[in-house]
């Protein structure tokens, strides 16, 4: 399977720390605001969970195709 | 930095009105890591720096959950034995919290403007066929986010005499006896829980219909998870913007000048929710303590781990962050306040309160540009012993 993408708005980004909590192989805190270990993932929920719960919405998860896996439109 | 004198008792005194109590900032010029003793359960810590009560938010060796059935420091005799969201810890929390999240983002809230715009026109409008004067509390600012959140949730609105009388139990600090906070707490459980049953006999696709599908398909959290989520979704969906929006109009309406600053330029009306948040302490009594599980060092001062920390009401009026914090200004630049809290507990609802806040402020000064206090400020009557600050009744005309 291809690798997801994850992206951090980070304009968008308020640092309620949420996502890194809830997902801290994937997500961390700098200079108070959320920024994506890696820009590209092994496919796994936790990114997906983490998008879905940003009450900014400020995580976008992207398949191998580009198409947007998270947050649901 | 000397930490030996004999603690102050916290909280400092009953709440008045909306004046932030002048201790908060004598302790943050003086001791801003401070002892405090509290009517039960000891002492423990206050914060009211803004960096410390981010820091205590958002840093998870301070916990929530360690609250539960111990006897720690705490305004109210009964010893918090009802798990909530608002007393987990990650993951459990994120576990419960994704659950109704997606309901909640800026983007489903923007979704329902429209209806919160509804629903304010309709309540204005009755307001003005009753005629001037009126009372504020029960015309708009109680039946707005009780309308939205009842709609969200599936709650029926017709029940909210008895869950508000419920809720107004639960939320008590000292305004009723543990036996009647209690007791409110086991009637909004056993409400909620005839809520969900209907739903396992007839499915449905709000909130709570939600909440059981995940309970019943998934096993994604307990029976009694499910039940108190709804509690605690039902009774914060409400009273705390009802409150605030009752607060908010109270400040406008007793400030002339930002109030004609509003009506003169009503684009300025989110700016001023912002500022309107930074400023009004809508905790009324000691709030939420967490537990520190490790030692923590804040300002210099070592927690030490089982030690209580309260974050206070102070954080939002720091002058090292908000410049003449005790001024109203709609023109801050970069407005970054923690009315919402911060962290994993951050308001999961604090879009939907932004929106209807400014809907319903917009609203009401465009409609009633004459709009005033019918009473004097200092004799509008405020709630007494509770844990959130309101106006019992806001008596206004047009």
């Amino acid at each position: 399977m291809s690798k997801w993408q994850v992206q951090v708005d980070r304009e968008a980004c308020i640092g309620t720390g949420m996502c890194a909590a809830s997902a801290a192989a994937y997500f961390k805190l700098e200079n108070g605001k959320s920024t994506a270990a890696q820009d590209f993932i092994e496919p796994d929920e936790l990114v997906v969970d983490a998008a879905e719960s940003c009450p900014m919405e400020a995580i976008l998860v992207r398949d191998g195709d580009g198409v947007v896996i998270a947050p649901e439109v | 930095m000397t930490t030996s004198q004999e603690p102050r008792n916290y909280p400092f005194g009953e709440a008045h009105r909306l004046d932030l109590d002048p201790a908060y900032e004598e302790l943050r010029r003086t001791e801003p890591v401070a002892r405090v003793r509290l009517p039960y359960g000891g002492d423990a810590w206050l914060v009211t720096k803004y960096e410390d009560v981010k820091a205590v938010f958002g840093d998870l060796r301070f916990s929530r959950a360690a609250v539960l059935g111990k006897d720690v420091p705490r305004a109210v005799p009964n010893i918090q034995e009802r798990s909530s969201i608002l007393s987990m810890d990650p993951p459990e929390h994120g576990r419960l919290r994704k659950l109704v999240a997606k309901g909640f983002t800026m983007r489903r809230t923007e979704q329902l403007r429209e209806r919160a715009q509804e629903i304010v026109d309709g309540l204005l409008d009755d307001m003005e066929k009753n005629g001037s004067p009126a009372d504020l509390v029960e015309a708009l600012d109680m039946p707005l986010p009780i309308t939205i959140i009842c709609e969200m949730l599936g709650v029926p609105y017709d029940d909210r005499r008895e869950f508000r009388d419920w809720s107004d139990r639960a939320l008590a600090v000292t305004a009723f006896t543990p036996e009647e906070i209690q007791g409110g707490f086991e009637s909004l459980q056993t409400y909620i829980a005839g809520l969900v049953a209907e739903r396992r006999k007839s499915p449905t696709d709000d909130v709570l219909g939600t909440l059981v599908t995940a309970r019943d398909e998934g096993d994604r959290l307990s029976e009694e998870e499910l039940v108190n989520f709804g509690v605690t979704l039902l009774v914060a969906g409400h009273e705390t913007t009802a409150n605030q929006l009752g607060n908010f109009m109270y400040t406008l309406l007793s400030n002339p000048e930002r109030l004609a600053e509003l009506r003169a330029d009503p684009d300025l009306v989110p700016a001023a929710v912002e500022e309107l948040l930074r400023i009004t302490p809508l905790g009324g009594s000691a709030g939420f303590p967490r537990i520190a599980v490790e030692d923590v060092e804040l300002s210099g001062v070592t927690i030490k781990a089982g030690d209580a920390v309260f974050t206070g009401q102070a954080g939002n009026r720091d002058p090292e962050v908000f410049p003449n914090p005790n001024e109203i200004d709609f023109h801050r630049e970069g407005n970054a306040h923690i009315a919402f809290g911060h962290g994993v507990h951050h308001c999961v609802g604090a879009p939907l309160a932004r929106m209807e806040l400014q809907v319903a402020i917009g609203t009401l000064l465009r409609r009633f540009p004459a709009l005033e206090l019918a009473i004097p400020a200092d004799q509008v009557p405020f709630k007494k012993g509770r844990l959130v600050r309101g106006p019992k009744e806001l008596p206004v005309r047009w």
